[in-house]
């Protein structure tokens, strides 16, 4: 994919009228950013509504955006405060600042020695490798349990996932579009791979016990 | 440094710092002691290879379409008439 021009042209080029590069950034980030609506609200419609209405506001404060964040950072922020809303709307979405990260341990204590056997805190049974997923149906397999164990994420653990994971944002950025601090950021990045792991681990631990 | 900044991690502790690791957030003390124990654990080195195998099987997700055409020319039908 050939990259975006650097910021300062495409802000340019968007406030002159240039059709084509609005084209562009339109075709770049849309499809992301239906992904990352569709972790707040709960049909395609409604994503892609969202994802409408962010173009909208995007249009009416292009000529505000002062250029604090990179402008793929200030596209998102809108989508999220958008997507957060009708989420909240929906009843599907709680409030972010309502409820704190869950803490405890993201392994499962009993699979690590207790203070009276020989090794306290190592592995009880080593986890056990799985299989490189080189035929298609296994990868095929693999790929559906994560597409499940995604969408049974708690919301803001499956958001940053997204926004890191599938779509490759930087830690840094992920923290500036969410408004959350670094910290925050990796402990909800933490669980949520831990989570989907477990997940993996289970489906391959169902496929070789019969 | 503190006696608990050179003490060897335990197995339990490892998969906790695994993303701050990943992320290369761990200060040098504490990434040395991620180091020694992957030296040391198979169990753990297998732990950290299956979250990197997570990372890209999530990443690996079928990407999803774009907008619909209709709701893409509206966009661009409301960006010919921005003043």
């Amino acid at each position: 994919m050939q990259p975006l021009p650097p910021d300062e042209e495409l802000v340019r080029r968007l406030r002159a009228g240039d059709e084509a590069a609005f084209g562009l950034v339109l075709d770049r980030w849309s499809p992301g950013m239906l992904r990352l609506a569709r972790s707040f609200v709960s049909t395609p419609d409604s994503a892609a509504e969202c994802v409408q209405d962010t173009w909208l506001a995007v249009l009416e404060g292009l000529d505000r955006f002062e250029r604090r964040s990179a402008l793929r950072t200030w596209v998102y922020r809108i989508l999220v405060n958008t997507a957060k809303r009708r989420g909240v709307r929906e009843g599907r979405s709680v409030p972010w600042s309502s409820v704190g990260p869950q803490d405890g341990p993201t392994v499962d204590p009993d699979r690590f020695q207790s203070p009276r056997e020989p090794y306290p805190g190592h592995w009880r049974e080593l986890p056990a490798p799985w299989p490189t997923p080189e035929d298609a149906t296994l990868a095929s397999e693999v790929s559906a349990v994560v597409v499940a164990a995604v969408a049974g994420l708690p919301e803001r653990q499956r958001v940053v996932l997204t926004l890191r994971d599938v779509q490759g944002y930087a830690a840094d950025e992920v923290c500036s579009i969410l408004e959350i601090t670094p910290t925050y950021q990796r402990v909800l990045l933490h669980r949520a791979r831990a989570f989907v792991r477990g997940r993996i681990e289970d489906y391959h631990a169902r496929a070789v016990t019969p | 440094m503190s006696d608990t900044a050179t003490e060897p991690l335990d197995c339990n502790e490892f998969v906790e710092l695994v993303t701050a690791y990943l992320d290369d957030a761990l200060e040098p003390a504490d990434r040395q002691r991620v180091l020694d124990h992957l030296d040391l654990c198979d169990g753990c080195s297998t732990y950290l290879e299956q979250v990197r195998a997570t990372i890209r099987a999530v990443g690996d997700l079928p990407a999803p379409g774009g907008l619909p055409d209709k709701g893409r020319e509206r966009l661009l039908a409301a960006f010919r008439r921005r003043p």
